[in-house]
């Protein structure tokens, strides 16, 4: 049970942007993406989300190719949280959230009940009532987080749930950032796969289980925040000197550019 | 929730405006037909009682203005439905269900068939010199209908064949992609207003009004077998429609994420296409090109019960039928006993409606 990139590449016209990925992402664990900008981050998401489709390499759901599976039924356990949302026309929030609901036939009680839960998890359930495009950007983010938690909030019969989130603290206040990782975290204790492209690297040491650290389309490093967000790895990577220093109260450690 | 109805009851609402709408068009006219006339011309058509005792009042209700305001329902409903469609595939408010090319395809292919049936009169009475005078009337007859079928079969194929072509433009090994055929839309209409401008440079005086009659827009000249036709593939699309209304909706927040709830996109949106231009090619082959139904009636049901296309595309169908039936009835009783030009009426209508929607849009946009 696992949703794996074996040795994928990418290439778009001439160029290449993603050279032979591995990535294995588990039920249970968050799993996050950190690169400089153009390293292949979203391009991998979009991999995995089965919006392109790999120049070599393979995408495996379950041991099976994920263009084997069923549309329909992957969308039952894999959710997707776009960077940027295209949506403009005056959905309420509560209708922008069922569509979450879509790929299940559970019936209006039971999505009713999903969407108050998802609102309530992102912290957006006094916003139910109000006009999406009235919102301001980052509760527009919240909502679209909901919609896609909606879409994995109940267990499949179809097998393990995953949720693919593209930079999803990147519109939001300090505090909304750490309710949304927090809830990321939830998420995978609940038995979800998470992965995250994120670009805060403290966030990323935080909130991550395992960290894929990528640098023009190839994996640098790979593994446990500590081993993988070194000095000499951020140096080499970003061409940015820091320091590495625990934090003053919590067993873990703060990454500080000079 | 502040929206001004619930999309139920509106629903309900706007069927009842429709069926009063069909009523007071049905007895309202040059010659006026008494309710029970109306009432009995039904009765007696559907009860198939003998066609004897049918008066003069009833032959007008039963073969002059029920087909004409079917057509218009017909009509109305496909192209306020298409304009639903199209608005949400180019997710775009502003979007008009002509942007595929399909009103400018039929309208060059009535203008090269008024143009041909022209000429093919001219050269015909010109070597047979004088008809006579009882084969001249037989055959005038014939030749109307002949006209009038050649017509609208070739506006029909215009259409489809205009929106094939933008589609062959728009889509590319990766899929289609909405913003080229966007573009290729607006060139595939271009070429054939040019195309249409030289047949009407080359047309005659009699072919020249025909034309420009025809691209305002009428149903002055509907008939059952006009209805037949016409309403068989609209009729397919309105019932076929509404299935689209979720994958609609999923649409609204972009392709890839309609793509992640379950859709599979790219059979939707030929299927979309494939389907607007087939009731637009039947509504525009058989009606000529009436503006702005499509355009404002989806936006009208969208101001009121907000954009979820599972009630949106009913409404749209019930409001554009509503709409083009009352049009119909102002084009054929303003200027009684003459007739105006659908399309003039929805236009003048349409058009200031249009431009108050830009500038709500460009304050909200703060352009």
């Amino acid at each position: 049970m696992t949703f794996s990139a074996d040795s994928v590449s990418l290439e778009l016209g001439e160029n290449t942007v993603l050279s032979s990925v591995s990535l294995k992402f588990s039920p249970g664990l968050v799993h996050v993406v950190v690169g400089p900008n153009g390293a292949g981050k979203s391009s991998l998401l979009k991999l995995f989300s089965g919006d392109c489709a790999p120049s070599s390499g393979n995408i495996k759901l379950d041991l099976q190719s994920l263009c084997d599976h069923d549309q329909s039924t992957t969308a039952q356990r894999i959710a997707v949280l776009p960077q940027q949302s295209q949506l403009n026309f005056p959905f309420s929030v509560y209708e922008v959230v069922a569509l979450g609901r879509y790929p299940h036939n559970t019936g209006k009680i039971k999505d009713d009940e999903v969407v108050a839960a998802v609102l309530s998890a992102v912290g957006g359930l006094h916003l139910q009532d109000r006009l999406y495009t009235s919102l301001s950007g980052g509760e527009q983010q919240r909502i679209h987080l909901a919609r896609v938690l909606a879409q994995v909030w109940l267990p499949s019969p179809q097998g393990s749930r995953y949720l693919l989130l593209d930079e999803p603290t990147a519109a939001l206040d300090l505090a909304h950032q750490h309710l949304i990782l927090k809830l990321a975290v939830d998420m995978a204790k609940q038995g979800l796969g998470v992965l995250s492209v994120l670009h805060d690297l403290n966030l990323a040491a935080q909130y991550a289980d395992v960290i894929t650290l990528l640098s023009e389309g190839r994996v640098v490093a790979q593994g446990v925040p500590s081993q993988v967000l070194s000095v000499e790895n951020i140096q080499s990577v970003y061409g940015v000197n820091v320091e590495i220093i625990p934090h003053p109260s919590q067993s873990r450690f703060l990454i500080i550019s000079e | 929730m502040r929206r001004a109805m619930r999309p139920d009851t509106f629903l309900v609402l706007l069927a009842l405006l429709l069926f009063a709408s069909m009523f007071l068009s049905l007895v309202t006219g040059v010659i006026a037909v008494s309710f029970e006339d109306a009432f009995q011309a039904f009765t007696s058509t559907f009860s198939d009682n003998t066609a004897l005792n049918h008066s003069q009042q009833q032959a007008i209700v039963v073969s002059i203005r029920l087909p004409r305001i079917l057509l218009a329902v017909f009509v109305g409903a496909g192209m306020a439905v298409c304009g639903a469609a199209m608005q949400g595939l180019f997710k775009n408010g502003l979007a008009d269900p002509a942007l595929i090319g399909v009103s400018g395809g039929a309208s060059l292919g009535a203008s090269v068939a008024i143009l041909l049936s022209s000429t093919i009169l001219a050269s015909s009475s010109f070597s047979n010199g004088i008809f006579e005078n009882a084969l001249s009337q037989f055959d005038e007859a014939h030749y109307i209908l002949a006209h009038k079928y050649l017509v609208s079969s070739m506006a029909f194929l215009g259409g489809l064949g205009a929106t094939a072509m933008v589609y062959r433009l728009g889509a590319s090994s990766s899929g289609m992609s909405v913003a080229t055929m966007l573009l290729a839309g607006i060139a595939i209409t271009a070429l054939a207003g040019a195309f249409s401008n030289l047949c009407t440079y080359l047309a005659d005086d009699i072919a020249l009004r025909r034309m420009s009659i025809w691209r305002m827009g009428s149903m002055s000249s509907a008939d059952w077998p006009d209805l037949m036709v016409a309403g068989s593939f609209i009729g397919f699309v309105l019932v076929v429609m509404p299935r689209f209304g979720r994958v609609l909706n999923a649409l609204l927040l972009g392709e890839s994420e309609a793509r992640h709830l379950g859709f599979n996109v790219s059979a939707v949106k030929w299927q979309l296409i494939a389907l607007t231009a087939l009731a637009m090619g039947a509504a525009v082959s058989s009606a000529g090109v009436i503006g702005f139904v499509g355009l404002v009636v989806p936006h009208i049901v969208r101001m009121i019960i907000g954009p979820d296309h599972r009630y949106l595309i009913p409404g749209s169908m019930l409001l554009g039928a509503t709409l083009l039936v009352l049009a119909d009835l102002g084009a054929r009783t303003f200027l009684a006993p003459e007739e105006l030009p659908v399309g003039i009426i929805t236009a003048i209508i349409g058009a200031p409606f249009f431009i108050t929607l830009l500038l709500k849009q460009r304050r909200l946009l703060n352009i």
